[in-house]
């Protein structure tokens, strides 16, 4: 620890002494993100407040041969901010500032730390919105939005992260600072910001992100359909993009994280119902009238017993208040759980649903399902008590056998929470060892001394000296009560 | 090298398609020595092998439509020709996906989606385009403004590196986190990183019903102040395009879709958004999508609050270079081309390096797309580049020994 003792001399000389903390109870309290069963304390946390410190910081660990991790509001559920013990955590929390709403060129400028939420509730006097919408929201920061290229609810019709992000000044591994995009479209070059978006931390540190504003929908309107079952909730859904509507939003719950919703939050679903879809349309009035007769015929046809269609603010809020509290609220229905993200082909959720029940039935294991129809985005809650021996294998080994339930359709081991600490040693089962060392090459490029989040995302290292993190074990279980974002 | 051996060799990974380069085997103007057109990503990855074996400088062909965008190849041996990779692997409809090979005009693409009433929103911008090459050079319509770019709308993409090695990144699914976007690096990469054979894509809808409104803006004022008002709508246009002639007024164009009921209501909110003179219709204006005329074609991006700045900045350059310009593209989304004659290369300089001079206006950049020898010769084509050191140093890794379009991207990569 000598070396972080040197390290953390040199910062406070150039940050000050109140952004440096090493004393070993308040490093603790950055010992997790989200994903709160891996824990690592970190050496060393800093907490700079300019672009100018963030650099500095990044420089002293290059020269000192130091790892370091940044971490937004912490909230990830993959582990991608899970700290480096013998490396230095940039905390970019003070970062909040709002730098600028470009109403005209509908654009934002913002900090990382600031919150993605803020974003949204600084444009809407000019009538635009940040459009990705993690459940997080409320609590998650900008930069940690960009590191995991996060989605939500309504990507369906309006992308990701990675879509609204037109530019971002970038702290590299090395320290120099460079302008990736900004306000105008296709600058000349590599698309380096394509990689960067997503990349978890490992390419760099975003301190200045620009973001397109979207121009708030004229109408939005809601509706709440019961069904017998998720296979006829699953034709609906196909149905309604086979119609050639694309909905804001298509969510879906079994009859499990229904029974959970309710307990928790007395959200009043229909009653009895084996699935429920929240269908959200948005856009010009005119035409979100058009389509929302299509979406209540189509969930009929596929044999919705009950259709409601939100009244105001307030039945709507009561619509997606059972949908976004449902993975907090299955800690009503069981002591700990997992909390899976995995994404398969939208037209495979009829049978790939199906494959989760027989697999849960043969394992004996509960699994609720909770999940964007709209692009196949499933995220299976595999229930279990960790009091119980064996229990937490068993749900450990389901929650990986879905994975593969994905992978084998041609989907992904995750469509929003990232692969981070928690889903590196799946990669290989998605990407072959040519795949994995081509996105080396990247990493290469930008981080030759594999300083900048280590461990994360790659299984092992391959090329230019990559030096594995520190993991606490493989013990991929999720405490109760401790994911209440998505 | 052993010329036959090379042949040979190429013969052998293409089962039999490969020839010595005839008189149009050209890149702006640089002879190849020998074509290749391999049949799948198997066949290309062997190409790429033997290229790699016997240091060959590779550029890729298509449609060859683009071949005079990007500068010239520093050197060039082998032209490795697309149009074998004509197959559409797989269309997912119901999942608006499609995978295609890089060789498929988007034309033929186009009409087969069409069957299915899907789209892959990337306009023919120009007429013969194939897959691979709005990939690689990154270059989309007018819907750009909802639908997205190339790089928005790629899902997942087969390389082939310059080692031969095949590799994929992304996948067939909309929502995808896992690993690095790297499709989405070598969108607009002039084939500088690697060989793209084959990529998904997310598809759209057809809307049942669409429409065009036009309005006549005499200025650039005019222009910046019909473009904002339709972008703070709430009508929701596909597409903002403007086009103005070298001699005459602009015209700003709007493209609304949907239903039948919808798309009648917000044409008349279109209408009167844009004020006195404007009109509506079921076709659109001539030009459409399409780039301005000229033999000399720029690309100058700005940020949307800057719209009326640019169209004054090309207007100013034009002027005082002596040269007509000729203006189009997506006002928008803050992109718009402009066709200038080929006659005078000193007045084409002129032209780009006052348009980037005061580029920072309106945070904005000056690439010159496509030109004859003679202007490339006394112009820089891409102009300032943000990021250059790290873009040098991706390229070292993806292509060490700088065989894959050498020259032809920024910075001489």
């Amino acid at each position: 620890m000598a070396g972080l003792d040197a390290l953390a001399a040199r910062l406070r000389a150039e940050l000050g002494r109140e952004k440096v903390i090493d004393d070993r109870q308040e490093l603790r309290t950055y010992e997790c993100d989200g994903l709160a069963h891996y824990k690592v304390t970190p050496g060393l946390v800093v907490l700079p407040e300019t672009t100018g410190e963030v650099a500095a910081v990044v420089r002293a660990c290059a020269a000192a041969g130091v790892p370091f991790v940044a971490r937004g509001s912490g909230t990830g559920l993959s582990g991608g901010a899970l700290p480096h013990a013998d490396g230095v955590l940039v905390v970019t929390s003070r970062m909040r500032r709002i730098l600028e709403i470009d109403r005209d060129g509908q654009r934002a400028v913002v900090e990382p730390g600031v919150i993605n939420l803020q974003v949204t509730r600084a444009a809407a006097p000019h009538g635009y919105y940040y459009a990705p919408d993690p459940s997080s929201q409320q609590v998650c920061s900008i930069g940690g939005n960009v590191a995991e290229n996060s989605g939500g609810a309504h990507c369906l019709k309006y992308g990701f992260t990675t879509n609204h992000v037109l530019g971002v000044e970038l702290v590299t591994p090395d320290g120099e600072v460079v302008e990736l995009g900004g306000k105008a479209p296709d600058p000349p070059g590599y698309d380096l910001l394509g990689p960067v978006v997503g990349s978890e931390g490992t390419l760099g540190i975003a301190t200045r992100v620009t973001v397109r504003l979207m121009r708030a929908p004229e109408t939005v309107r809601t509706l709440l359909a019961g069904f017998p079952g998720t296979d006829e909730a699953g034709q609906a859904v196909s149905a309604i993009i086979g119609a050639g509507v694309i909905p804001a939003a298509i969510e879906m719950m079994d009859a499990l994280a229904i029974e959970a919703a309710e307990a928790a939050v007395h959200c009043g679903y229909p009653g009895g119902a084996g699935a429920v879809l929240v269908v959200e349309l948005d856009g010009p009035a005119a035409e979100v009238q058009a389509q929302f007769a299509d979406v209540e015929r189509h969930c009929r046809d596929a044999g919705a017993f009950e259709i409601r269609l939100a009244a105001d603010d307030a039945e709507r809020a009561l619509f997606w208040k059972g949908r976004k509290s449902a993975f907090a609220a299955v800690g009503r229905i069981s002591p700990d759980y997992i909390v899976q993200d995995g994404v398969i082909p939208r037209t495979a959720l009829p049978e790939v649903l199906r494959a989760i029940d027989a697999l849960s039935r043969e394992s004996g294991v509960r699994v609720a399902n909770v999940f964007h129809a709209g692009d196949g985005n499933l995220h299976p809650l595999v229930l279990f008590d960790d009091s119980v021996p064996g229990e937490g294998e068993a749900a450990e080994e389901v929650s990986g056998r879905i994975l593969d339930l994905c992978i084998g359709h041609g989907g992904s081991i995750t469509g929003e929470h990232g692969v981070g600490s928690d889903k590196a040693r799946y990669m290989p089962r998605m990407f072959s060892d040519a795949d994995l060392d081509t996105m080396q090459l990247v990493r290469c490029a930008f981080d030759p001394e594999g300083l900048s989040n280590p461990g994360k995302v790659f299984p092992t290292p391959r090329l230019c000296g990559e030096v594995p993190g520190k993991r606490s074990g493989v013990h991929p279980l999720q405490a109760a009560g401790l994911a209440e974002q998505f | 090298m052993e010329a036959a051996a090379v042949l040979d060799a190429l013969a052998k990974a293409t089962d039999g398609h490969a020839s010595v380069a005839g008189g149009d085997d050209r890149v702006d103007g640089v002879p190849a020595r020998w074509v290749a057109a391999p049949g799948s990503t198997e066949e290309a990855a062997d190409v790429l092998r033997v290229a790699a074996e016997h240091g060959l400088a590779v550029v890729a062909r298509g449609g060859g439509t683009k071949l005079g965008w990007g500068a010239p190849p520093r050197r060039l041996d082998l032209l490795l020709d697309t149009r074998r990779l004509d197959r559409v692997v797989e269309h997912a409809a119901g999942d608006l996906v499609v995978v295609v090979q890089a060789g498929v005009p988007l034309a033929t693409l186009a009409a087969r989606l069409a069957v299915a009433g899907q789209r892959l929103a990337l306009d023919e911008v120009v007429p013969g385009s194939t897959v691979g090459g709005v990939v690689a050079t990154g270059l989309a319509g007018p819907r750009r403004l909802l639908q997205g770019g190339v790089r928005d709308l790629i899902l997942g993409a087969t390389l082939v590196r310059a080692d031969g090695v095949v590799t994929k990144s992304g996948g067939k699914v909309v929502k995808n986190v896992a690993g690095y976007d790297v499709a989405k690096l070598v969108c607009g990469s002039y084939g500088t990183l690697g060989l793209v054979t084959q990529a998904a894509f997310r598809l759209h809808p057809v809307a049942p019903a669409a429409a065009y409104v036009t309005v006549a803006a005499p200025d650039p004022a005019a222009v910046h102040a019909a473009v904002q008002s339709a972008l703070h709508a709430q009508f929701v246009p596909t597409a903002i395009e403007v086009d103005r002639p070298a001699d005459g007024p602009a015209t700003v164009a709007l493209l609304i879709e949907g239903t039948g009921a919808g798309v009648a209501g917000r044409t008349a909110q279109a209408v009167g958004a844009l004020g006195p003179g404007a009109a509506s219709g079921p076709e659109p204006p001539a030009g459409w999508g399409r780039l301005p005329a000229g033999d000399v074609l720029v690309k100058a991006t700005t940020e949307l609050a800057g719209l009326g700045r640019l169209l004054d900045g090309i207007a100013l350059a034009a002027t005082r270079a002596g040269l007509p310009a000729a203006v189009r593209g997506s006002a928008g989304a803050g992109v718009l081309y402009a066709g200038l004659p080929d006659d005078d290369p000193a007045a084409v300089a002129s032209f780009v390096d006052a348009l980037r001079g005061a580029a920072p206006a309106w945070s904005g950049s000056v690439v010159l797309l496509a030109a004859p020898p003679p202007v490339r010769a006394v112009v820089d084509g891409w102009g300032p580049v943000a990021g250059l050191a790290l873009m040098r140093r991706v390229k070292d890794q993806f292509d060490p020994d700088s065989r894959l379009a050498p020259g032809r991207f920024v910075g001489g990569i």
